[in-house]
């Protein structure tokens, strides 16, 4: 029988007596569609009218998935499945089972056979500890069809918003759900939408910054493509909400599909006149425009993104006056990353107390977060705040793939930090990774495991910051290059101890005097690495050794003679593949590389397929 | 691509200065790159300095100066692909097209470049060719994938 | 289109609601391809394909076939859902047109589920 997965909800949290009955009631959208929340009122009454309250306690759980019977209800410890319940079934359903013991059968749902063997999704680890609500979506809509869209509630909120809210309380309510912004800071989100309401100004524009720029990370590509809509309705209740009335997507133009899938659905919006004049019938009107990223990563940065939709060099510009007194085109401007307008559709729904009251003291709701790298399961998760990296890693992950050791995971793109393994037990927030040296940041994981080095790390990082920096303030055009300098030094074995001196102070520099986010934080890689991994540099600098065997100018590639002959039967490949010449060998014999000729590109120990060669 | 004038494109964004960047994309996308002439064209056209239109050319890294190849090959370097192996993928393709990265064949068939991820790390290590994308390559599926494009 | 009302998005909602949840019983199945810029990479498209081609060899006419966004799982990609009226939905996972044509076989066809290639049933928790 279908399990229902049992996240308690903090009604339970004042339990002090067990209860003797816990009734599950599916809170999903497919079953909330189909009034489950009525049911659950109904039920609450009843049981109230009973004087139940004490023995039987009623948890609203998440989707079971099985949306086409809701809504549905579990009675534990009986395991009792009833399904498409009715409020008006509830009495009797009270009265017969809780009260006197006796299960309902018309009212309970007989599975199809031959599905025990089948694992379910609520079991399986990947899935059964995400919840999904910026990606409520996901996997179940077309995301070109705006019908499936609103037929899983889709523009109910901007509906209620427009008729039974007024814009202050709209921004109240997201002041009060505690969302802060997913793009990396974590600003509340309300608060930047009371300074922007507060705005006089005849014109006022709203955001999306859709120029998801942090290499190891596709969040915002994902929400796009798989769920356009919520973030056009997020914007519509913002537009709404900070008397906003035209707005700008801007999105990175490497994103073909997202791009394409977002004007589908601006198109499918304008038809329906979601997007335009008289949205709903009411006065309230708003243009939508996507603009698209020519490709710099500092287009990210709210002054430099600006810029770059007016059609000017995507620069940033020093701060005050802020985006939201003087932004676009000198108007107040509010910008929002993806997944934060994501989720304003269904707290609006839902309501800001139902937000909050998922995940930590001071960060609420859920946090999408790719996760790649040496990983089994890589994928897109989104997880409760305050969940711990090491049940991300292991129970949401699978763990390390070919039984190496984890070494780090890298959060927060080039702006964030290496967490190593004795601090996993981290709760996922915004506090709690800033203290660790990394951020939250847009939401990109990289898993390392023992073959990563984390001086090429974060050298890696320095190459991307340096190639990204826009040049404009010398700190960050300057010293990310000569940090990336120092870093290739150390890489290729010539680094020296003074160096260490000198790329620590360079850091704090750079941290400390650059004019925008990229350069404030593009200290941080090396940070961390220097925090937590100080004895990789020392290995590298005092005894040329790289550890990892990633830095290959440290490496001496070596072909095993008797591996090479008997099992590969010196097949050539890596000869074929040398680009240096410095192989020698016939057919069926060993294989040799001369040292002296070896240009250390690694080509051989990577096309070998019989692990004849090894690196000393 | 449907070939566009610069003047139809232009045209098509009303000539607003505002719709510079999205106008040097399409005739990037069209030619391929973005030709000394459009450049001038579009900077009359929307009443703006010569230096403005060649300062946005130059900065973002959308744009060419120089014709790229038909084949535009891009290897991410994105982090999930760097740890994955992704340099050693670049450097096998500069080996068997004898350029290196930001270079273009000189037969125009190829443009080789390195691009900050793709954002599909799920998949990494990733090459995109033109609008297809290639999955977890091994450095053994790089004559494959060249292949593909007619490998002359 | 004409524009919308308030009332009338309640309206769309059950519209969409009959037909995607396989009540009426007028559908054998619907599948779902997870096509996102992930899956399409991993070879969705190809999958897509086999299944159109399968239809229409077999002049199959009551099984709904839809696309959707990305499933999560990066690495088991290429996914599709498999619903059949009043079943769980049923993801499978790893595909290739072999697979899909044995499980457009045995599960769309004959409503057994073919569990070699299944990761689960029923989705994941939303909200």
């Amino acid at each position: 029988m279908e399990q229902l997965n049992t996240e308690p909800t903090k009604t339970t949290a004042n339990a002090q007596k067990p209860f003797r009955m816990s009734v599950l009631v599916c809170a999903g959208t497919g079953c909330v569609s189909n009034n489950s929340f009525k049911v659950m009122e109904a039920l609450q009454d009843e049981i109230k009218k009973h004087n139940l309250e004490k023995e039987i306690q009623i948890v609203g759980t998440g989707c079971n998935g099985f949306c086409a019977e809701g809504p549905l209800l579990v009675v534990q410890p009986d395991e009792i499945f009833y399904a498409q319940l009715k409020v008006k079934d509830i009495p009797l359903l009270v009265e017969e089972h809780f009260l006197k013991g006796r299960p309902v059968e018309k009212f309970m749902y007989t599975p199809p056979e031959g599905e025990v063997a089948i694992p379910k999704m609520s079991d399986i680890d990947f899935f059964a500890h995400q919840r999904l609500i910026a990606l409520r979506n996901r996997g179940l809509i077309d995301p070109e069809k705006i019908d499936e869209y609103i037929g899983r509630d889709g523009y109910t909120a901007i509906a209620k918003a427009l008729t039974e809210m007024s814009p202050a309380e709209i921004v109240q309510e997201i002041v009060d759900s505690g969302l802060r912004g997913r793009g990396g800071a974590g600003f509340p989100s309300g608060v930047k939408w009371q300074l922007c309401a507060k705005q006089d100004s005849d014109t006022k524009y709203i955001v999306c910054n859709a120029d998801e720029g942090d290499p190891g990370a596709f969040m915002d590509r994902s929400i796009i493509e798989s769920d356009p809509h919520s973030v056009i309705e997020g914007m519509l209740i913002g537009a709404f909400g900070m008397g906003a009335s035209e707005g700008f997507i801007y999105i990175r133009n490497e994103y073909p599909l997202a791009l394409e899938r977002l004007h589908v659905a601006i198109e499918q919006a304008e038809k329906y006149g979601l997007l335009g004049e008289n949205i709903l019938g009411t006065n309230f009107s708003f243009k939508m425009n996507v603009v698209r990223g020519a490709g710099a990563f500092v287009c990210g940065e709210e002054t430099a993104l600006i810029a770059s939709i007016e059609g000017k060099l995507g620069e940033p510009r020093p701060r005050p006056p802020y985006p939201v007194e003087s932004g676009l085109w000198g108007k107040p401007t509010n910008i929002n990353n993806v997944e934060t307008w994501a989720n304003v559709p269904i707290i609006i729904d839902r309501g800001a107390k139902w937000f909050a009251s998922i995940g930590t003291e001071t960060s609420k709701g859920t946090k999408v977060f790719s996760l790649v790298g040496k990983i089994n399961n890589t994928g897109l998760l989104e997880v409760p705040m305050g969940i711990t990296l090491r049940d991300i890693i292991y129970k949401i992950g699978g763990g390390i793939p070919n039984g190496k050791k984890f070494k780090a995971i890298q959060s927060g793109g080039p702006s964030g930090g290496c967490i190593p393994e004795d601090q996993l037990d981290l709760p996922v927030d915004y506090e709690s990774l800033s203290e660790a040296g990394s951020m939250m940041g847009s939401g990109g994981m990289v898993v390392m495991d023992e073959d990563t080095c984390m001086v090429d790390v974060a050298r890696y990082f320095l190459t991307f910051t340096r190639d990204e920096s826009c040049g404009k303030c010398a700190p960050c055009r300057e010293g990310t290059w000569q940090m990336h300098e120092i870093l290739t030094k150390i890489t290729e074995g010539n680094g020296t101890l003074n160096d260490l001196a000198v790329l620590e102070a360079l850091a704090e520099v750079v941290k400390d005097t650059s004019l925008c986010g990229l350069g404030q934080t593009a200290p941080n890689p090396v940070i961390t690495t220097l925090r937590y991994f100080r004895d990789e540099y020392l290995a590298h600098i005092e005894k040329k050794e790289c550890q990892a065997h990633v830095c290959r100018e440290l490496n001496t590639y070596i072909i095993h003679g008797d591996v090479c002959k008997t099992d590969g039967k010196g097949c050539g490949v890596c000869r074929r593949e040398c680009p240096d010449k410095a192989i020698t060998g016939e057919k069926g014999k060993a294989h040799v590389i001369d040292q002296q000729l070896c240009g250390k590109c690694g080509v051989c120990y990577d096309v070998c397929n019989f692990n004849a060669i090894t690196i000393e | 691509m449907s070939t566009q004038t610069v003047t139809g494109i232009i045209e098509k964004y009303n000539s607003e200065p505002k719709s510079l960047i999205a106008i040097l994309q399409d005739i990037q996308a069209n030619q391929r790159h973005l030709p000394k002439d459009a450049l001038e064209e579009v900077a009359t056209s929307l009443d703006i300095p010569l230096s403005q239109a060649y300062s946005v050319a130059t900065f973002f890294k959308a744009f060419s100066l120089t014709p790229k190849g038909e084949y535009c090959i891009s290897v991410c370097m994105g982090t999930a692909c760097h740890v994955k192996g992704g340099k050693q993928v670049l450097e096998k393709l500069e080996r068997d097209l004898s350029i290196n990265a930001g270079e273009t064949t000189d037969d125009l068939s190829y443009s080789l470049e390195e691009v900050h991820c793709v954002g599909c790390c799920g998949l990494a290590p990733v090459v995109t060719v033109n609008d297809d994308l290639f999955s977890k390559v091994k450095l053994r599926g790089v004559k494959r994938i060249l292949k593909k494009y007619g490998e002359k | 289109m004409p524009k919308l009302k308030i009332e009338d998005l309640q309206k769309i909602k059950q519209r969409v609601q009959q037909t995607t949840n396989l009540r009426e019983g007028k559908s054998r199945a619907k599948i779902t391809v997870h096509m996102g810029t992930c899956g399409i990479a991993a070879g969705a498209r190809d999958i897509m394909d086999a299944v159109m081609e399968i239809i229409e060899n077999n002049n199959v006419d009551d099984v709904i076939i839809t696309t959707s966004g990305c499933a999560g799982l990066c690495s088991q990609e290429p996914m599709a859902t498999v619903e059949l009226p009043g079943q769980t939905p049923v993801k499978y996972i790893d595909l290739t047109k072999a697979k899909i044509a044995k499980i457009f076989d045995g599960h769309v066809m004959n409503g057994k589920i073919v569990a070699d290639f299944v990761l689960g049933v029923g989705s994941e928790q939303t909200h």
